[in-house]
């Protein structure tokens, strides 16, 4: 996914010299990278690499022992630069209030930042639920959809926002394929329309194959390779090779332009 | 136990920070204040009507034989607005409503629904713990009223229609109202309103450090419970000697 939208609305964002330890036990060691505005950065490891920790720390729901996260030069540790610029982020659970409806949840931003009145608040969310292709379930509560209706609504609420950075962890992750393609078909087309710089965390190795600009490779907390998709897939690592080829999945497949 | 009592002191104290976007959270203040109601005042009115009955059956006969049966007014009026309104009512919104804030706090925050609404810039105290903290003290003074009344009632029907007593209501509700002055009933609102910021705050504190899934949910809801029934029993000695102080 290498088109360049036409009006870049991203941000530009840069780790450096990044920390983190739990009960003495290092999960993110040293990892440092930039991401350029509008760009589709994918984080991709196996499990309890350190990629979910490491996006927490993105958005600032962590805080790191060391090192620092810069969004356009500023540290988004800081509260007042975080809400100076449009994030949002995509849980892997979609972690929608349960006490309120579909579309109280995708219109919370907006409602609670007073920032348009009620009728066009109302407007916008079905505008965005529509665009993920969500129509009817408006009044319904996050208990009544399907997880993929839920990860879907969770991406009608990020895109409420007009998002500069959005972040995704595990976008397909339990879903069936066509409900991982539908869900990828959507953030591609984010993507492209909006400009939005994305960094999305994945072991979906077609996913990230296919819509990635650039791939970072994670394992045990430390960026092991980092690259464009060609140069991941070809690249010697028989960790990685390991990794990419498991459960005899096709090289060919892992060729973002043939999909 | 050290660092939970910093927690909840630091909750409190940026709750009522954020006191100037009380206007802002009324819709949910208002939310709050029905389910509040919606969940207790039935049950508030309930417990109340017996407590005053019980108050009056097991002291009425014991005055009646002493010639002082007409006392019982003063005695079922001062205690339950003193003590037992106020303290019977807020371990009964402790264990009704300080449960269900725990374990819905909790479970967001088990369920990264607090995340979510960090990422989207809203802050949790004022979305969460302002409105539900502002609408348990407003409503427990209220059902403290509701429940010393309620209360009172059930003395007086007790008193009246135990044959070992035999206190008519009129001799029942003027000789309360001799012994009760506007001073008491306040000091019941005040322990109250105190009760209700403590069973809140720990509640709330409780749920926003809730880990462990389902479990912890629990283990949360479990120690809000138990936490603020004691903090309550702890409150009302020091509320009542710097009231009988203040007198």
């Amino acid at each position: 996914m290498t088109a360049v939208s036409e009006s870049i609305n991203g941000v530009r964002l840069e780790v450096s010299g990044l920390r983190r330890s739990f009960g003495g036990k290092p999960v993110i060691r040293d990892v440092s990278f930039q991401v350029d505005p509008g760009e589709v950065f994918v984080l991709m490891g196996p499990s309890g690499s350190g990629k979910s920790v490491l996006l927490k720390h993105l958005i600032g729901l962590e805080k790191p022992d060391d090192g620092e996260i810069r969004i356009e030069n500023r540290s988004i540790q800081n509260p007042a630069v975080r809400s100076q610029y449009r994030l949002a982020m995509v849980f892997q659970s979609g972690a929608l209030l349960n006490s309120l409806t579909v579309a109280q949840n995708v219109g919370l931003y907006l409602h609670e930042h007073c920032i348009r009145p009620a009728k066009e608040i109302e407007q916008m969310v079905r505008r965005s639920l529509a665009l993920v292709g969500l129509r009817g379930v408006e009044d319904q509560y996050p208990s009544e959809l399907s997880g993929g209706m839920i990860k879907r609504a969770a991406i009608a609420r990020a895109l409420v926002v007009n998002p500069q950075l959005i972040l995704y962890d595990e976008p397909t992750s339990e879903l069936d394929p066509l409900t991982a393609a539908k869900v990828g078909d959507e953030m591609e087309k984010l993507s492209h329309r909006s400009g939005v710089t994305s960094i999305v965390v994945t072991h979906d190795r077609e996913l990230a194959f296919r819509l990635a600009d650039r791939i970072a490779f994670i394992q045990e907390g430390r960026i092991l390779r980092i690259g464009a998709p060609a140069a991941i897939r070809d690249d010697p690592d028989p960790f990685l090779q390991k990794f990419l080829l498991a459960g005899g999945i096709s090289p060919r497949k892992l060729n973002s332009n043939s999909l | 136990m050290f660092q939970q009592i910093g927690e909840i002191l630091v909750l409190g104290w940026r709750t009522i920070g954020r006191w100037p976007l009380l206007w802002r959270q009324r819709g949910k203040i208002a939310e709050q204040l029905f389910e509040i109601g919606n969940a207790s005042l039935l049950m508030a009115c309930v417990l109340s009507l017996f407590i005053g009955g019980v108050l009056a059956l097991q002291s009425g006969p014991v005055l009646a034989e002493r010639g002082l049966a007409s006392a019982i007014g003063q005695l079922v009026g001062l205690s339950m607005c003193k003590e037992l309104a106020p303290v019977m009512m807020s371990i009964l919104i402790a264990g009704r409503i300080g449960s269900a804030m725990a374990a819905e706090i909790g479970s967001m925050k088990v369920y990264q629904e607090i995340d979510a609404l960090r990422t989207m810039n809203i802050d949790p105290i004022s979305y969460l713990v302002l409105p539900r903290l502002t609408a348990i003290s407003v409503a427990l003074p209220l059902l403290v009223v509701f429940s010393i009344l309620v209360g009172w009632l059930g003395g007086a029907l007790v008193a009246a229609f135990n044959r070992e007593i035999g206190v008519p209501m009129a001799v029942y509700f003027s000789n309360l109202k001799q012994a009760v002055d506007g001073a008491d009933v306040f000091n019941a609102l005040f322990k109250s309103g105190v009760f209700a910021f403590a069973v809140g705050l720990v509640s709330c504190q409780q749920g926003l450090s809730t880990i462990g899934g389902p479990r912890g949910i629990g283990r949360s809801v479990t120690k809000a419970v138990v936490n603020s029934i004691v903090l309550i029993l702890i409150l009302d000695y020091f509320l009542t000697r710097m009231l009988l102080y203040l007198d």
